[in-house]
């Protein structure tokens, strides 16, 4: 199936979350990852929502999505067209012989190590989900404690905004 | 606060009466109870009409006749916790019908919501998927806005339930009120007029099909597009079948009238569609009951037109190489006045041909589809019928005969036992020149048995039909069918349900067969007040 980015203007209001959480849950649709976050009018938060599902699935969702009284907009990003970047932090296992190869992998991914411990390092890493999965990959022979990611977010490239909001 | 142009200081309960009386509610109905006090209060000292129940349900099923016969958006009212919770099924029940409803609950104060604390029940998330939007008011400043889009929301677009959780604190607050003259939510802007392009598609779709046919759902009764679509098939001479919602859509006297298509409907109109090279589905869902029996008798290469208010309808149940969204009353008048003169005779005609005389019983009881026509040719022109849920449903739906000013309601979406009684109060309070009746099974009529408290309280002149077999009957059939053995569905220990109106000062009469029914349905149309006919009916009796 798929993978389709949408970027969901909503009211920052309490409720929508959950009425757009619902809705996925409610209707059986793949949903991969959601992340949201006020924009740059405080009233107003923006929803990055990855969700799986042929043509015929992604039409209704993005209608159903519309029909929600709190969703001011919807659009379907184009991945030519747009930045993707998510956030991970990977606690990765460490010992005095594997440290400073481990180092050397962050350095390469151009990620940062944010805590050190003495048997772990923690790394934060910003990328696009091929890359996150990459590293990911690498860190698993090192033994991965824990990670955190927080779904993909985006953006349009270019000049381009959904807004005019009062418009659509 | 007396400078500001029109704003006066309220308590916020006296405002929400205020606002109610602004969008034109003369009823409510409703049941108190502990967090709704300040309401209720203010509800007392105002003009507007309160109306009793005897459960909450029945409350949310009497705002939807309401709703359904007044045009007008339909207001009731509960307290927190298990008077909210008890309004849930006829929450849904208008949801899934598309009914324009404000509902309020009382919640418990705003300080200790999240405590589970006495009566608190999460009202707006456990109808999240039922209601087309919900408040939970966290400033009482904001109430005079919340309602004025609460009832823009319920009324416009593809209608729905809206509501409105007030917090025994806020209910009590002072606010600056003032009413808001518009709305504005800019997430809310639904389209009503149609598309042009697509109108001129769809008329060219039309003018080149050979063979036509509306499917009119429960969109054009709601978009009030009756007359609009009588005068579309007036001009093109298209032939309409309809959906149990949609059913009054046509009068089942016009020539073009077809008949219901789907699991209950008849052959001829589900034949109808199989053979139609083009389907025009007018404000129909087209679920699996409507589409059933004739979904896989569709060819694949015919053309589907589809016009819905919500754009999430179209393509959702069926696809469409015309989607055109828009109220229905609109979308029909451009149509009709786009459209040349049709010559369609020949195809109605090849359909009507097809028509069979409807099956007539043979019973030593109440035949309860001669009933249903008998009650059609006696009531007036206007009648409302509520009919409730199982076999007596599907009798009334096929022989009440749809006249242009007749009302024909039901549970379709939901299929909501117990509807009907209560639903065929919201329609007498509405409109009581009109005469109501109530088609009720006698496993329905128990469920909602307590609103004969209502109806005598008001003296409600509703007529009660009460098919009674002793069964449960639409589940008997179906185990029948599906099991060959039938498991609790057995009503032989029913009440005496002519003396238990009697108990509430509601006379009956009880019919126990085709030659004395006559008689007594003259007899409740003719008396003033409310009035039971039980008729016997056998339990083996089938629905079609
Ligand atoms: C609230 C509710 N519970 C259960 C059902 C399932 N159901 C559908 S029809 C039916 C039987 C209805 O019996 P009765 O009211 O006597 O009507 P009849 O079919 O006998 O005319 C039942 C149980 C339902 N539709 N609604
Ligand atoms: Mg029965």
């Amino acid at each position: 199936m798929k993978r389709h980015v949408l970027s969901v203007l909503v009211e920052n209001q309490s409720g929508v979350l959950s009425r757009v959480s619902g809705l996925f849950s409610r209707r059986g649709y793949n949903i991969d990852s959601l992340s949201v976050g006020e924009t740059e009018d405080p009233k107003v938060s923006r929803m990055t929502i990855v969700v799986r599902g042929d043509d015929h699935i992604l039409e209704q969702i993005k209608k159903q999505l519309n029909k929600l009284i709190d969703v001011i907009k919807v659009v379907e990003l184009d991945p030519e067209q747009s930045v993707f970047r998510e956030l991970a932090l990977i606690k990765v296992k460490t010992n005095m012989t594997t440290r400073a190869s481990v180092i050397e992998i962050v350095d390469i991914f151009r990620a940062n190590i944010v805590d050190v411990a003495a048997d772990t390092l923690t790394v934060e890493m910003t990328g696009d989900e091929a890359k996150i999965e990459a590293f990911i990959a690498l860190m698993d022979s090192y033994g991965i404690a824990e990670i955190v990611r927080t779904g993909l977010t985006a953006l349009q490239r270019g000049n381009k905004a959904i807004k005019n909001l009062n418009e659509i | 606060m007396a400078d500001c142009e029109g704003v006066i200081d309220l308590k916020a309960s006296e405002a929400i009466i205020k606002c109610l009386l602004e969008e034109q509610v003369d009823t409510v109905f409703g049941y108190p109870g502990g967090y709704i006090l300040n309401v209720y209060d203010a509800l007392r000292r105002s003009k507007i009409n309160h109306i009793l129940v005897r459960q909450e349900q029945a409350a949310a099923h009497s705002a939807s006749g309401y709703a359904r016969v007044s045009g007008k958006v339909g207001v009731c009212i509960a307290t927190s916790g298990p008077g909210a919770t008890n309004l849930i099924t006829g929450i849904a029940t208008a949801y899934m019908d598309s009914i324009p409803m404000v509902i309020f609950t009382g919640q418990v104060k705003s300080s200790l919501i999240g405590r589970d604390v006495f009566q608190e029940a999460d009202i707006t998330g456990a109808t999240e998927s039922f209601t087309k939007h919900s408040y939970l008011v966290k400033n009482a400043n904001e109430l005079p806005r919340i309602i004025k889009d609460a009832f823009y929301i319920a009324s416009t677009g593809r209608p729905g339930p809206v509501l409105i959780d007030l917090p025994d604190d806020i209910q009590s607050e002072e606010i600056e009120f003032k009413y808001p003259d518009t709305v504005d939510i800019r997430g809310y802007k639904p389209t009503t007029t149609g598309h042009m392009g697509q109108i001129k598609r769809a008329v060219k779709a039309i003018e080149k099909s050979s063979r036509p046919l509306i499917i009119a759902g429960g969109g054009v009764i709601l978009a009030k597009a009756r007359a609009e679509l009588l005068r579309f098939v007036e001009k093109t001479g298209i032939p309409v079948v309809h959906t149990l919602m949609g059913k009054g859509a046509l009068p089942s006297q016009n020539p073009h009238y077809v008949g219901m298509i789907g699991t209950h409907g008849f052959a001829e109109a589900n034949m109808a569609m199989a053979k139609a090279d083009l389907l025009i589905f007018i404000g129909a869902r087209i679920a699996d009951r409507a589409w059933g029996g004739v979904g896989d008798k569709i060819p694949k290469s015919v053309k589907i037109i589809h016009i819905d208010i919500d754009p999430a309808e179209i393509g959702k149940n069926v696809g469409t190489q015309i989607p055109l969204v828009g109220d229905a009353k609109y979308i029909l008048t451009e149509m009709t006045e786009k459209i040349g003169k049709l010559d369609n005779s020949q195809w109605l005609s090849e359909i009507q041909a097809s028509k069979k005389p409807q099956k007539s019983g043979s019973s030593d009881r109440v035949e309860p589809k001669y009933a249903v026509r008998l009650l059609s040719d006696k009531l007036n022109d206007n009648a409302v019928l509520v009919a409730d849920v199982g076999q007596n449903q599907i009798w009334a739906a096929r022989n009440f005969e749809d006249r242009p000013n007749r009302h024909f309601l039901t549970s379709g979406g939901l299929g909501t036992m117990g509807y009907a009684l209560p639903a065929s109060v919201g329609a007498k309070i509405a409109e009581p020149e009109r005469q109501v009746v109530a088609v009720v099974g006698d496993g329905g009529f128990q469920m909602s048995i307590q609103e004969l408290g209502t109806i005598a309280a008001n003296n409600l002149g509703i007529k009660i039909i009460l098919f009674n077999n002793s069964r449960l009957g639409m589940v008997r059939e179906l185990q029948e069918r599906r099991f060959g053995k039938t498991t609790e569905v057995f009503l032989d220990k029913n009440p005496d349900f002519i003396k238990l109106c009697s108990a509430y000062g509601i006379e009956g009469i009880r019919v126990n067969n085709n030659s004395e029914l006559e008689k007594a349905l003259e007899v409740a149309i003719e008396k003033e007040g409310p009035f039971l006919v039980e008729c016997l009916v056998d339990p083996t009796e089938s629905t079609l």
